[in-house]
């Protein structure tokens, strides 16, 4: 079974993200990349489903510039078997629906029986590529996926997906696009023979015009990227207890009107 | 000259570290209050293959070079693990060294494999109570009868002993000639007899969850076969584990410098002193700034001499100042970072603390600031021997 999982590099979580000298983009400056942490889920759900069937393959795709390669390098260090990466300056600017048609037009070339990724990617948290890749495809699709089986001739796949207080399952044909939540498994960490060996595995380098777009025009465009307002110092209210809590029901019912 | 890592080490790089820092501070905090051994983050390393990193693929290893065995301690001291982390993981980089390089066809195939996946635990037997730093003058001997050498001797500050299955142990197989006093010594790579080796453990400073011990050796019997190498010549053999040895550890210090200068920075930021955070002050910034660049000056020094090593250069001088630096750095680092900590730098809560007794360590062994200037004024600068 062919299965290709979707991933994004983004910025660790741990990253302050500041706005650069252009108001619609990040300062990328110094910022160490990641991989999306819902698509490392994906990751390990495609190996799982190829150990367990004993044979197979995994192919990790990604939409993004030159520094996304470390992504992929990532992925086959965790197992998966060759990587593609749409890397064209012309899709620099691609809103999620370019994305997903991208991501569609390496699907259609590589023909697999399921797709997997994130539920969403951390850095935007749009947490749309998933079903419009479906939409594009023409596929079903499950998102927040906490459990998958698929049948022995992998005909179809049950899900469980998380709803609020339980799970929701489905039956859906394949071929289909999954989208993983945490707790869906526990990644693995690559081996050293993993990362040694993805040395020699293929990452194939793709343009847009290899994959029939001609024409893109994002549906979407940022207008303008605000920080998050500073937060008002706090007060610290002084004298003893007595006074002092006669000026703090004064202030909150005055100052803050919250009582 | 290039200084760029290679795709491969910046995943090295990335992979160690992630991996080391799903252990957190408080687990290592723990680990030292008990004095227990990292059973769970060795096993960890030892699943990800990490353990092999230097043993030849033949042999079940990865074949990669001591600039990736540093690559991979620093990450690990730097994950905040420090010494606690670092040592029990270094016992598979630099002791099978020299079974890599001289041992025997058999003694590679019977060992090497089983160091690779972490079945072996190690110690690394040297130094002795009554020799210290002249190594030449160690009185553990080893006599031949029949097919086998029978050992008896004594070793202080024997790491891992407590769970060691194998050693590799230096002895005495001839006398010491005062024109050629590192003839004579042999170097044996054998199974941890405990009905033969008795193990007393040292309270120490720092680094309590790995113990360090005094070990008393009667009538070990080691066969032929497990000698490293040539009878006689196991001074020279270990070389190839004492450059390696100086130059992890002193990254070791530097990942642990890191790890501590990172808090500081941390603290320094947060903490409000008269109405300003106190790293406004440059009496506070300047000992971390400083910091950070002695710390990158010995990363250099330590991965030049690596570079030494994997290339098959002479690397002793650099190796040995890569260790001089780098147990500086190091410890100025930790030092700046507790003082920036304030009183809270002495809680153990802060974590500086422990780093700060671990990465002393590193001024007194594998071998001291004073053996490695010593080394420096003789070999490179030519002066008169001075002892
Ligand atoms: C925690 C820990 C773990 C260790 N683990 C191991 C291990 O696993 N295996 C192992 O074999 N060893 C191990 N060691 C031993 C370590 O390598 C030695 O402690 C170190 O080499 C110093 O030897 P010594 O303690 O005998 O000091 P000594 O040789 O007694 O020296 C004492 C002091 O005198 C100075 N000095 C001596 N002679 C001179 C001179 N001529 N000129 C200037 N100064 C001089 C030294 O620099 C030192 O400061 C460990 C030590 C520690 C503390």
């Amino acid at each position: 079974m062919k299965i290709l999982v979707a991933v994004k590099q983004v910025p660790d979580t741990a990253t302050q993200v500041k706005i650069s000298s252009d108001p619609k983009a990040i300062d990328t400056a110094g910022i160490t990349w990641i991989v999306s942490p819902y698509d490392e889920f994906a990751i390990e759900e495609a190996l799982r489903i190829k150990e367990k069937r004993g044979q197979g393959e995994v192919v990790a795709v990604t939409l993004g510039p030159d520094r996304a390669k470390e992504t992929l390098r990532s992925a086959l260090a965790m197992g998966c078997d060759r990587a593609i990466h749409v890397n064209d300056p012309a899709l620099a600017n691609a809103d999620t629906m370019t994305t997903a048609r991208a991501l569609a037009a390496v699907v259609k070339q590589e023909a697999p029986q399921l797709v997997l990724c994130g539920r969403q990617a951390i850095d935007d948290d749009a947490g749309a590529v998933g079903a419009q890749l479906a939409e594009v495809l023409g596929w079903p699709c499950a998102s927040w996926i906490m459990e998958e089986t698929i049948d022995a001739d992998a005909k179809t796949v049950r899900v469980g997906r998380q709803v609020e207080g339980g799970l929701e399952v489905f039956d859906i044909p394949l071929p289909a696009v999954l989208s993983a939540q945490k707790g869906l498994n526990e990644p693995r960490y690559p081996t050293l023979k993993g990362i040694m060996g993805a040395k020699k595995k293929e990452i194939k380098d793709v343009k847009a015009s290899d994959l029939g777009l001609s024409s893109i025009t994002p549906e979407l465009s940022i207008t303008a990227l605000e920080a998050l307002p500073a937060r008002p110092p706090g007060r610290i209210i002084p004298g003893d207890v007595k006074d002092a809590v006669k000026e703090l029901v004064r202030s909150l019912r005055e100052d803050a009107k919250a009582i | 000259m290039d200084f760029a890592l290679t795709e491969q080490q910046e995943l090295i790089r990335k992979e160690v570290s992630a991996l080391a820092r799903s252990f957190p501070p408080e687990y290592w905090l723990e680990k030292d209050t008990k004095a227990e051994y990292p059973f769970e983050f060795v096993k960890a390393f030892a699943q990800a293959g990490w353990l092999g990193v230097i043993i030849p693929e033949e042999y079940g290893g990865s074949g990669l070079g001591v600039t990736e065995a540093s690559l991979m301690l620093h990450d690990i001291a730097a994950s905040g693990a420090g010494t606690s982390g670092c040592s029990p993981i270094h016992f598979y980089c630099f002791p099978p060294m020299p079974v890599i390089k001289h041992g025997s066809e058999t003694l590679k195939r019977k060992y090497l494999p089983r160091i690779a996946t972490g079945e072996i635990v190690m110690s690394f037997g040297v130094t002795e109570p009554n020799a210290g730093t002249d190594t030449s003058r160690i009185q553990t001997r080893a006599e031949a009868k029949g097919d086998r050498f029978i050992v008896n001797g004594r070793k202080v500050w024997n790491t891992n002993a407590q769970n060691a299955t194998h050693t590799l142990l230096l002895a005495r197989t001839a006398p010491r000639d005062p024109a050629k006093p590192f003839k004579g010594l042999t170097l044996f790579f054998t199974e941890f007899d405990r009905t033969k080796i008795t193990v007393r453990v040292i309270e120490k400073l720092g680094r309590a969850a790995v113990d360090s011990n005094e070990i008393y050796i009667d009538g070990l019997e080691i066969p032929m076969e497990n000698v490293v190498g040539e009878v006689g010549s196991g001074f020279y053999h270990l070389l190839d584990s004492l450059n390696p040895e100086r130059v992890m550890t002193g990254i070791e210090a530097v990942g642990i410098g890191r790890a501590a200068l990172a808090r500081a920075v941390d603290y320094a930021k947060e903490r409000i002193v008269f109405d300003r955070p106190i790293g406004q002050n440059q009496a506070v910034a300047h000992p971390l700034a400083m910091a950070w660049a002695k710390l990158e000056t010995a990363e250099l020094m330590c991965l030049k001499a690596a570079w030494l090593f994997d290339h098959g250069q002479p690397c002793g001088a650099e190796s040995n100042a890569a260790k001089l630096i780098a147990a500086e750095a190091g410890f100025e680092a930790c030092d700046a970072a507790l003082q920036t900590h304030g009183g809270y730098g002495y809680a153990k809560e802060f974590h500086v603390e422990r780093l700060w007794r671990e990465v002393r360590l590193y001024k007194i062994a594998p071998v001291s600031q004073q053996m490695v200037l010593n080394h420096i004024s003789e070999h490179v600068l030519h002066l008169p021997k001075s002892y």
